[in-house]
């Protein structure tokens, strides 16, 4: 209850910032529409219409009511699916972001407390992935961790669906990729914590290292951590939609971001309305995410 | 200097072979599967074996990797299978033409940014700070295949100005080079334009601006023979780091806009399980990353007279 509060209370802060707080609406509402899409009176998102192909924003529907946002190629209500598909584009970023996050900071609390091999070794493993440019290292996993690569199989025997399948194999790439930057990051900040008194007097007590590195140090990390946590989830949420658009993310029919701008775009000029829609709400998304780091860096650098 | 170049290009070689190891491992597993997408998917069972046993994907692994090594070095990068042309014949022209996006957008975005930069920094928090601050966030959180989307249902479907496509079906053409270019700056400039926001705003608050003020020196000599080298330090280190993050966004314009590129073979090549391709391409990211990382390096302890190698 008084970690609630004290979030609450960091929360509260942002309002100061009147760019961090246009950035948490942004978020909000998002997290809001994913939350309660379920009771929204929408159409089904996967219904489609035959004679309701691409049509325009504010249309008029054969069966009454409107397609407030349009139609796409197969005449299912683009609103609906943007709404739904908050849905998987917050659940798989936020996943992903969390397990890269959680791994790129043991790895890196580990070489920087360490030092000596293990800081050797564990930045060159983080060299060997950050050398490949991120999209070429997530097309090469994704290409081969698919659903009929062995792992796939392995997964759908084990009765976990496509999407859970497909969405493990993204958390995965994510994790590579991304878990190596946030290590650079906290053994950067741990090469400097580990000097302080704090540390000193936990050695002397007898504390294991582990105990040092997850109850001394990475709690004393965090100031600067939430605030690339924030501009980290962005990233990854680019990625991710940027992934469904190139045809690697999530199996069909689910409504992902990415793959429905990839779904209209062979159809010209037609399309320009199908198209811009969800272009429009990964942007917004990634927007707030951004502005609430910005808010957040802000209020930090105050203090 | 000599040793620190030294160091770092067995630290290169040695990522490179790791690279090259994982890669051939992880394909290993796909060799049936690349063969049935070479011969197309009714092809009979026998003719996939023949054709792995005929291409010398048959043999034991650790031959291959050294039969590649070897002629990797020479120059000879294997036969792509996808594209039936050699690695290197193949990969020349599209990192030609990968090289012109990428020296177009990085002019620009670099130009851009440390004129918006500047003016920014040197008048914090004032209006026309706050505005360049709004738009640099505005288009970092633009994705490059929403704005590709946005660009195109702008100019190609409502204005009609310019092709949505870049193939160069008619040979080389400046109108299909706009979108692609625009499309990689919009995404890039925000980041750098912060970065020399941030640097120029401290230069301007140290000591030295302030006596180079106050001893009577005209304002815009300030800016130009104090502020200025001092402040571009920390950016021009950024950008030529980002080289590789370029790279990635790349990769998705270059599909977006079907521009024939390294990253849209890289692409390709993944996606059609290319091993040799796909190698080739890696080999090319690492040196870039690498190289790029050790200018970077070296133009910062150049530019900044505080640091030197030790």
């Amino acid at each position: 209850m008084a970690r609630l509060k004290k979030f609450i209370a960091a929360v509260g802060l942002l309002r100061e910032s009147p760019v961090g707080m246009i950035g948490v609406g942004l978020v909000l509402f998002w997290v809001v529409i994913a939350l309660i899409v379920g009771v929204l009176p929408l159409r089904d998102p996967l219904a489609q219409s035959g004679g309701d192909l691409l049509k325009p924003a504010l249309t008029l529907a054969k069966d009454g009511g409107h397609y407030w946002l349009g139609t796409d190629d197969r005449g299912r209500d683009i609103l609906s699916r943007l709404f739904f598909g908050s849905r998987l584009v917050l659940f798989w970023s936020s996943l992903a972001t969390v397990i890269a996050y959680s791994v790129g900071m043991l790895m890196g609390v580990t070489a920087g407390y360490r030092g000596g091999w293990w800081d050797e070794a564990i930045s060159f493993i983080g060299n060997v992935f950050l050398a490949f440019p991120q999209m070429v290292l997530f097309i090469v996993i994704l290409s081969q961790l698919g659903s009929d690569s062995p792992a796939g199989h392995w997964l759908a025997k084990m009765g976990f669906s496509a999407t859970w399948v497909k969405g493990t194999t993204i958390v995965l790439a994510v994790m590579f990729a991304t878990a190596p930057q946030v290590a650079r990051i906290v053994r950067g900040l741990v090469l400097d914590l580990k000097t302080r008194d704090y540390v000193a007097a936990a050695e002397v007590r007898g504390e294991g290292a582990l105990y040092i590195m997850l109850v001394e140090l990475l709690p004393n990390a965090r100031g600067p951590l939430i605030v690339d946590a924030c501009l980290r989830l962005g990233y990854v949420t680019i990625a991710i939609a940027a992934l469904g658009f190139l045809g690697l993310g999530l199996p069909p029919p689910d409504p992902d971001w990415g793959k429905m701008i990839a779904d209209v775009r062979g159809f010209g000029a037609l399309a320009a309305n199908a198209m811009i829609w969800p272009a429009l709400a990964i942007s917004s998304l990634v927007l707030g995410l951004n502005l609430m780091a910005d808010g957040l860096r802000e209020i930090a650098l105050r203090d | 200097m000599l040793a620190i170049a030294a160091r770092r290009l067995v630290s290169m070689l040695l990522i490179m072979f790791v690279i090259s190891v994982l890669l051939f491992l992880f394909f290993e597993g796909d060799k049936l599967n690349l063969a049935a997408r070479v011969l197309g998917p009714y092809s009979p069972m026998t003719g996939r074996l023949a054709w792995l046993e005929h291409n010398g994907y048959n043999r034991p692994l650790i031959t291959r990797y050294l039969a590649w090594i070897y002629g990797f070095m020479r120059g000879d990068w294997n036969q792509s299978a996808q594209f039936d042309a050699p690695v290197f014949d193949f990969l020349l022209p599209r990192l030609k033409n990968t090289a012109i996006l990428g020296a177009c957008v990085f002019v620009l975005t670099v130009a851009i940014s440390l004129v918006l930069g500047v003016f920014s920094g040197i008048a914090e928090a004032s209006k026309r700070d706050r505005a360049i601050t709004v738009i640099s966030v505005l288009t970092t959180s633009v994705p490059e295949f929403a704005s590709a989307t946005f660009l195109v249902a702008i100019f190609v479907y409502w204005l009609d100005w310019l092709p949505g496509s870049s193939s160069f079906n008619n040979g080389f053409s400046w109108r299909e080079m706009i979108l692609p270019v625009a499309t990689l700056v919009i995404y890039n400039f925000g980041y750098y334009t912060r970065m020399t926001r941030a640097s120029m705003a401290e230069v301007m608050n140290s000591q030295y601006i302030r006596t180079a003020v106050l001893k009577g020196l005209p304002y815009h000599q300030v800016i130009i023979r104090h502020a200025l080298r001092n402040a571009l330090i920390a950016p021009f280190t950024v950008m030529i780091l980002q080289l590789n993050y370029l790279l990635s966004g790349v990769v998705v314009t270059e599909v977006f806009f079907a521009y024939d590129g390294y990253g849209k073979a890289l692409y390709d090549a993944a996606m059609f399980g290319d091993v040799y391709l796909i190698l080739a391409g890696a080999m090319i990211a690492v040196v870039v990353a690498v190289v790029s990382q050790f200018i970077s390096d070296v133009g910062y302890t150049q530019l900044n007279p505080r640091i030197r190698f030790s």
